[in-house]
């Protein structure tokens, strides 16, 4: 170690001291050509000189005149757009790339500025501001999966054990699922996924991050059994379940489909719920996301989004008792008399809201139950706001 | 002369290939490889670099370097060359044609300092190559990338179906299959005696 360590210092001193003394030793290794020489005359050291300097002055000047003759005028507003975009090139404006639809919006005013859906409102903003374009409101959609029937809770045709992947499963007669509306469970549309937005759960369906989601559709192009679509962040009331089988048949398959009974119908007090085809489904401009229909539907097919709900709670100092909140709860849970002030029953609040929609003092307020973190503070916020849209 | 031409060109391509046999370029190898679109884009814009990259670099080789005894200082001057080159070919093919440099371009930035580009014209000069010899040698080596590129990127895009294990997803099985396939061309050797 110590030699070898002692050896090299010596050769490098050596090698050292031949360059300084313009007298190359001969060398073996990379480098070495048949042009290699033992000594370099200066005159090929200045030749050397000469030549690259005037390389470089042709190539300069070439370049510089290349530049020049062949500019291609760039409106400085597409460059602007291009770093106001994401970057992410999902293609969910329509466009080639985000270099595409920086070009359109800036080039044909007929292209809306609020198309970059990863993007949302506020890219939409900084575009209109470079473009003087008028941004219009955009409420912002999410990926959503209509299958609650993991592997847990319904049933096989057969053992399916080629490829892990949807597209080739459901080349073998459809999936392994009974319900041929269902989710397979095999985590394509988390491979397809730009954004690592999605993950499977244990139980093989995928969760979708709402963080994280930018419903730039990636993942409704690879479902192959067309189980996730886009929808409306606000209107987060789901009937999740696609099945058209009848009733029983779908009870059959699985444990949390639709079976078309028609009590979420009934239950819904905006009349926003139809079943057609042996399965129901929400007319979205009409739901008020009150989450009545969660707590009835007997599959527990119909999934809320809202992690936890709000309670009402009444300001004593505000209430006149009016006692309409009283006749528009669906769950019975506020009382008191006429004219005085009213309770609610906490443990009966479902948290739909539709007292404090229509209490004309506004003396209502929804109230997160625990009051614990931060992020549940926004979700009270965001609550009354759904449902007075 | 014909023949010798032949045979530095088939040779180049496949015995000699500058990814299975000479590990070279395997940056842009293992990069583009992910998708077939991309790697025929590389491919094509790749010869065609190395083409007249090669050409130019020999002219200057022969006729400057040569008479004035630089021989010396080959790597500094084709790296200069062929980045000039390649600057300026951007620069005019995004004016004449839009379409191609959109399709094309991005790959052009990556092969200014591309390995096998400069080897090509390293080779030329070291084994003092005619212009035709030099222009089979770069051919050559521009196709044999090229279905090296094309190769890995069908096997590739099959992989993507494959269940390989959770440590050798990516890169890593691409280095074995890269083995593989080497090891496969290794069967040409026996073919052309230089």
């Amino acid at each position: 170690m110590y030699e070898q360590l002692t050896d090299l210092i010596v050769q490098i001193l050596y090698h050292a001291a031949s360059i300084l003394g313009n007298t190359l030793v001969p060398q073996v290794g990379v480098g070495g050509s048949a042009e290699s020489l033992e000594f370099v005359p200066w005159d090929y050291i200045g030749f050397g000189l000469v030549v690259l300097a005037g390389l470089g002055i042709v190539f300069g000047v070439a370049l510089a005149i290349v530049a020049a003759r062949f500019v291609v005028k760039m409106d400085p507003k597409v460059e602007q757009v291009r770093e106001t975009l994401p970057g992410a090139n999902c293609g969910a404006c329509g466009f080639a790339g985000c270099m595409g639809y920086a070009e359109a919006v800036v080039g044909n005013p007929d292209v809306a500025v609020s198309m970059c859906a990863p993007g949302k409102s506020a890219v939409a903003e900084k575009i209109a501001g470079i473009t003087g374009k008028k941004a219009e409101k955009v409420d912002p959609k999410i990926a959503r999966v209509f299958c609650q029937g993991g592997t847990a809770l319904s049933q096989r045709k057969f053992i399916y054990t080629g490829v892990k992947d949807c597209t080739a499963a459901v080349l073998a007669a459809g999936g392994d699922k009974s319900c041929e509306f269902g989710c397979l469970g095999y985590g394509t549309c988390m491979r397809a996924c730009p954004f690592d937005a999605i993950r499977m759960s244990s139980d093989n369906l995928p969760l979708i991050n709402p963080e994280k989601c930018t419903a730039c559709g990636k993942c409704v192009a690879a479902c192959p059994k067309q189980v996730i679509e886009l929808a409306q962040a606000s209107k987060a009331v789901v009937i999740s379940c696609h099945s058209r089988d009848k009733g029983a048949d779908t009870k059959k398959k699985c444990q949390v489909g639709c079976i078309a009974c028609g009590i979420c119908v009934r239950t819904c007090p905006s009349d926003a719920i139809k079943v057609e085809n042996n399965h129901a489904r929400i007319d979205h401009a009409k739901c008020i996301v009150c989450g009545l229909c969660v707590k009835k539907c007997p599959t527990n097919a119909i999934k809320d989004y809202i992690p936890v709900r709000p309670k009402a709670k009444i300001d004593p100092s505000i209430c006149a008792g009016i006692d309409m909140c009283a006749k528009v709860c669906p769950v019975n849970a506020i009382s008191g008399d006429i004219r005085a002030v009213h309770a609610v029953d906490q443990s009966k609040c479902i948290g739909c809201g539709m007292c404090a929609a229509r209490c004309p003092k506004k003396a209502i307020q929804m109230v997160e139950a625990g009051q614990v973190s931060g992020g549940k503070q926004k979700q009270e916020g965001k609550m009354p706001a759904a449902v007075g849209a | 002369m014909f023949e010798k031409v032949l045979t530095i060109f088939i040779a180049s391509a496949l015995i000699n290939n500058f990814v299975f046999s000479r590990y070279l370029g395997l940056c842009i190898f293992f990069g583009v490889t992910k998708r077939m679109e991309t790697a025929v884009g590389m491919s094509f814009t790749f010869t065609a670099v190395m083409l007249i990259g090669a050409a130019l670099n020999w002219v200057i080789y022969e006729y400057v370097m040569i008479p004035l005894h630089l021989g010396f200082l080959k790597i500094v001057i084709f790296i200069g060359v062929v980045a000039a080159f390649v600057q300026a070919a951007d620069t005019i093919m995004k004016k004449v044609t839009p379409a191609l440099y959109y399709k094309l371009g991005i790959y052009l930035a990556l092969i200014v300092t591309n390995c096998i580009i400069l080897a090509v014209p390293l080779i030329n000069a070291d084994e003092h190559y005619g212009l035709f010899e030099s222009m089979a040698l770069a051919v050559g080596s521009g196709l044999g990338f090229s279905l090296a590129l094309i190769i890995m990127a069908s096997i590739r895009e099959k992989l993507e179906l494959a269940d390989v294990p959770i440590s050798f997803r990516g890169l890593p099985i691409s280095f074995v299959l890269t083995g593989l396939i080497a090891l496969a061309f290794l069967g040409f050797s026996g073919m052309i005696t230089l």
